[in-house]
């Protein structure tokens, strides 16, 4: 059991080697490597593959790639975990409620975020798409998150957007979270049409906006 | 306030327009910066309908759009006809969601991003695309297309084995299918003649028409239609030799018929919407990879054969514009949804012609001084010395004041580009 | 033997012929029953009836299996009872009795062009493609409907809604109904088919094709090309004539494999048209139809089925190269090469199959007939491996004594 193998992995799932990646996974497990020290592996990964989004030398495609190939050696490992979940460790960080607003059926950009959100540490709660304003407004009351991020793809979103944000008002929780826009067609007009208070134009603004509120993730 | 065109002799604006645009297009400058109307529901909204009132009713779809021509008067118009909202039922198509068939009423519809095709069915598709089609594509897209799936596998048999085959004919599921494709046939058709009927009226009354074909960049059909999102991003990296082989098939495949359609109705704008293109989603290196060569052969292709290609580039598209200018000058339109057009008119100016793109935002929160000023920027910066066509930046939303989109189409006559 | 029960005759037979086919030596050479018309001469009813009344054909062909009492036989309706089929779809490759020949001649197929020379690109980019808006139009009329169809894999989201619009005009409906007509009453003919060889094989009877299949260049200079243009293209466009011809080797295999699937008999018939001696010079028929051929009969091998393969003509100078498949997996059935070559070449490596001649069967005598069978039997069924049959199964003019003495032959002599 090397850490050089370890280092290995690390770079063999942020350089987007799979199949490589995923065998090598399956030999540590056959060595005896702690389920732990894999999903630290898959941590440490993308952590890279999360800078290097930032920095424009990944995009979407390598995000999805990523995403899977966690997927898979999180279903490798699973099974050697007895009950400890590794959502225990983000109960201290920033919780980010998410959903695609009401009559949008789009999911693509919300996934991303998500995905970065997690990345960076974040506890992120996807609420899917096409969500009404009560879905969001049960959510926030039953969860307690600080952020909230609205997103949609269509232009009808603008009105849900706006409805959803007003609804939260209305439930009385307005000053409870904070609230970020996102999506295809959203600018400054719209955060001022919707009542949020910020909007981004992809995944990254939505990380830096919720370091900018809560802080770095734990 | 200059005279509105109504006035007219509508044979004499119909050349002045269509020579407009094709000045435009050429990069030649003209006598002011015209404009094109397109939309999905605004007509609707305009004359107090829902989406589904025009998706159900043809004549409802039509008295909208020639309501919202009349009052715009723009140098050309793309029909809004959605009028099939019968057929995707009966039809039962599985892609999309519709106002009356799972959507609300008054919106607009949204295609369903899934995986239509596994990665083991690339060879499938390269191999024999059409037997792909009708034996698994099909069936999986629409209930009313199920039954396809039981046609014989021709180029397999010879002699006897077609006359034993045709067996196949007496499928109960294959037969109900050519029972429901005739019957959606009847109702599709139906549409399509009244709309028909109705874009010569408008081209009688001086209204060129702004779209005569459509076409797609091939890495967008892998994507949107066969693979989905995901299927599409991870094959970069797992199936790259086959998807690359795909794209190049997929764009001999797609390019059939467009310019014989688009002759046929005399027009020679072909429109390809783009959709996985942007910044953000893919590395320059993957969009030169992936996006751009076969994108740009079809835009080749198309000018070759006299086709004018619409380019529309979703989203912000501003690290492509250093690779996009390869295409002969004076050829074909880019419309920007997101890129600045300041920009863009500095880079490609002497290119290509621009359209665009007052945002969806602006035209359905902001004032009518608003939209004057934005307008009014762009045809003096974008559209000095010509090359400019003004239009929404994904085309006039459904959702925007009625005002407003006056005073869009409108501006195109206060201002002028010099 | 007719003291047997049906089940007793059955395996029994099943297990002579499987025997044949895997070289072992049985107690006696089998016998085959392979015919066009045949059955209609011994019955007294015209061609043209054998095509369109099926009850009478079924009957015609109960009473050739009484009378023979083959060890397998080819289930002929499928081929002869097809005159309403054609009519419906208005098939245009083939004249048939009552349709373009005369009442008692046999159906001929029409040799033309069917495929342009310049369409090979069209076929290999998208081959269904091909078949559907352009090949299927020009050889059957119910099918010309479909040369209006949109381009299916270029149509995608509003354009694919349009798609159905190609099924609202009059001539598509008609077409379609047609084809929905010609479909069912395939059905139906195949439906009593079936039927009739589950009540023959209740009484004994062994089915001999489960599937059929042709050579990839037979495909082509028959169904597509011509023969006149398949022989050119020998020259004029070699290259893709062999990429075609990989390809529908494929396709050929991958079909045959499905369609066989619950058939009773392992057993895939693959009559050759263009494989003979001085048709095509022994080089051209290593390169050009040698290795399709092969190809296929590998892909059937593979999938535990035995291909069945009727070398029209005379295929003497093939001899060698031919040899080169697995032992004791295919049947080699000999038109007009000298079975005793063909012991002395192929015995040991494949079952021979024929082949009395055409000629004696209708104007000899069932002496010469005794005579010619009696030779086969002693030369090629030496040790086993043989499957007496006609030349080309019986020819439809073929004396009713002369085929009784033909299936005596095989109880009488000893291999």
């Amino acid at each position: 059991m090397s850490n050089e193998k370890h280092e290995k992995l690390v770079n063999l799932i942020a350089d987007m080697e799979e199949d490589e990646a995923l065998t090598l996974t399956q030999e540590l497990i056959d060595e005896g490597a702690e389920p732990t020290a894999i999903l630290d592996i898959c941590r440490a990964a993308m952590d890279i593959v999360g800078q290097r989004f930032e920095d424009n030398e990944y995009f979407v495609p390598e995000l999805i790639l990523a995403g899977e190939v966690l997927d898979q050696m999180s279903a490798m490992v699973k099974p050697l975990i007895a009950d400890t979940t590794d959502e225990e460790d983000k109960v201290d960080s920033g919780m980010v409620l998410i959903g695609t607003v009401h009559g949008d059926l789009h999911d693509i950009g919300k996934n991303i975020v998500t995905f970065m959100l997690d990345v960076n540490g974040y506890n992120v709660i996807d609420l899917g798409v096409d969500v009404s304003p009560q879905a969001f407004i049960d959510a926030i009351k039953e969860k307690s998150p600080e952020i909230v991020g609205l997103s949609g793809f269509l232009t009808l979103a603008f009105d849900s957007m706006k409805e959803t944000v007003e609804a939260i008002s209305e439930a009385g929780l307005r000053e409870e979270v904070k609230i970020m826009i996102g999506g295809g067609q959203v600018d400054e007009q719209i955060l001022n049409y919707t009542g949020a208070d910020s909007f981004g134009l992809n995944a990254m603004s939505a990380v830096n906006q919720c370091k900018e509120w809560i802080g770095e993730a734990a | 306030m200059t005279p509105k065109d109504s006035d007219r002799d509508p044979k004499e604006l119909y050349q002045e327009r269509v020579e407009r645009i094709a000045d435009t297009v050429a990069l030649k400058e003209t006598d002011r910066v015209p404009y094109i109307y397109l939309t999905r529901f605004w007509n609707a909204k305009l004359a107090d309908m829902t989406s589904k009132d025009t998706m159900y009713d043809v004549e409802k779809s039509i008295s909208s759009n020639r309501k919202a021509i009349e009052l715009l008067q723009p140098d050309a118009f793309g029909a809004a006809n959605y009028a099939y909202g019968q057929a995707l039922e009966k039809l039962d198509y599985h892609p999309l969601e519709w106002p009356g068939g799972g959507a609300a009423d008054d919106v607009c519809f949204q295609y369903i991003d899934k995986e239509l095709m596994v990665p083991d069915e690339y060879d499938e598709y390269l191999f024999d695309p059409t037997a792909f089609y009708l034996q698994k594509y099909l069936p999986r897209i629409a209930t009313g297309f199920e039954g396809l799936k039981h046609f014989p596998n021709f180029p397999t048999l010879s002699e006897w084995n077609i006359i034993y085959n045709l067996r196949a004919f007496a499928n109960p599921e294959l037969q109900e299918s050519f029972k429901t494709l005739m019957e959606v046939g009847e109702m599709v058709d139906h549409s399509m003649t009244k709309m028909t009927e109705f874009i010569k009226e408008m081209i009688e009354a001086g209204y060129p028409m702004a779209i005569g074909g459509f076409c797609k960049a091939p890495y967008d059909h892998i994507v949107d239609f066969l693979r989905g999102s995901k299927g599409g991003m991870l094959d970069m990296f797992r199936h790259k030799d086959k998807l690359l082989e795909t794209i190049d098939k997929a764009r001999l495949l797609l390019n059939t018929n467009v310019v014989e359609g688009a002759k046929l109705v005399g027009c020679p704008y072909v429109f390809i919407p783009l959709h996985w293109g942007l910044d953000g989603f893919m590395s320059p290196d993957q969009f030169n990879e992936f996006y751009w060569p076969s994108l740009r052969q079809t835009i080749h292709d198309l000018i070759d054969a006299e086709m004018t290609p619409v380019i529309l580039w979703e989203g912000d598209c501003t690290t492509r514009l250093e690779f996009i200018g390869d295409i002969p000058p004076g050829k074909a339109i880019y419309w920007f949804e997101r890129t600045d057009l300041h920009t863009t008119k500095d880079v490609l100016g002497d290119v290509v012609c621009l359209r665009g793109n007052v945002p969806p935002s602006l035209l359905n929160t902001g004032t009518v001084d608003e939209v004057n000023a934005y307008c009014k920027d762009l045809i003096e910066y974008v559209g000095k010395g010509g090359g400019f066509i003004l239009d929404g930046a994904a085309s006039i939303t459904d959702e925007a004041p009625i005002e407003n989109v006056v005073a869009m189409a409108e501006s195109v006559r206060k201002y002028a580009n010099k | 033997m007719l003291d047997k029960t049906g089940a007793e005759l059955y395996a029994e037979r099943e297990q002579r012929i499987n025997d044949a086919m895997a070289l072992k030596e049985t107690d006696r050479v089998p016998l085959s029953m392979f015919s066009h018309f045949w059955p209609a001469t011994l019955a007294g009813i015209t061609f043209e009836q054998a095509m369109y009344d099926y009850d009478a054909f079924h009957d015609a062909m109960r009473q050739t299996l009484e009378l023979m009492q083959p060890d397998m036989y080819a289930l002929n309706q499928t081929y002869i009872c097809v005159g309403p089929t054609l009519e419906l779809m208005n098939f245009k490759q083939l004249e048939w009795p009552g349709h373009g020949t005369e009442p008692n001649v046999s159906f001929q197929f029409l040799d033309r062009e069917y495929m342009k020379r310049d369409e090979y690109d069209a076929y290999l980019a998208d081959t269904t493609d091909f078949f559907l808006r352009k090949y299927m139009p020009r050889i059957a009329g119910a099918f010309e409907p479909f040369a209006k169809l949109p381009y299916l894999p270029a149509q995608y989201y509003f354009k694919m809604i349009r798609v159905p619009t190609a099924f609202a005009g009059d001539e598509m409906i008609e077409g379609l109904e047609k084809i929905l007509a010609a479909g069912k009453e395939m059905r139906k003919m195949m439906g009593g088919a079936l039927k009739f060889a589950k009540d023959m094989a209740e009484r004994g009877f062994v089915q001999s094709i489960g599937g059929s299949a042709a050579a990839p260049f037979d495909n082509f200079a028959d169904y597509l090309r011509g023969s006149k243009g398949a022989m050119l293209d020998l020259f004029r466009n070699k290259d893709k004539l062999l990429e075609c011809m990989d390809r529908v080797a494929d396709c050929i295999i991958e079909d045959t494999i499905i369609a066989s699937k619950n058939n009773p008999s392992r057993q895939i018939f693959i009559p050759l048209h263009w494989g003979l001696d001085n048709f095509m010079s022994p080089e051209q028929f290593e390169l050009f139809f040698w290795p399709p051929l092969r190809k296929v009969l590998m892909g059937f091998i593979e999938a535990d089925l035995i291909p069945c393969v009727l070398w029209e003509g005379d295929c003497t100078t093939r001899l060698e190269t031919i040899a080169d498949i697995p032992v004791g997996k295919a049947v080699y059935w000999f038109e007009q090469t000298d079975m005793g070559l063909a012991k002395s070449v192929l015995g040991g490596i494949t079952c021979l199959r024929g082949n009395v001649s055409s000629s004696v069967l209708i104007t000899g005598t069932p002496d010469d007939v005794d005579e010619e069978c009696k030779k086969l039997i002693k030369v090629a069924g030496k040790g086993g491996g043989f499957i007496l049959d006609g030349a080309i199964g019986l020819p439809d003019e073929a004396k009713v004594e002369n085929v009784i003495a033909m299936a005596e032959s095989v109880r009488k002599y000893a291999n």
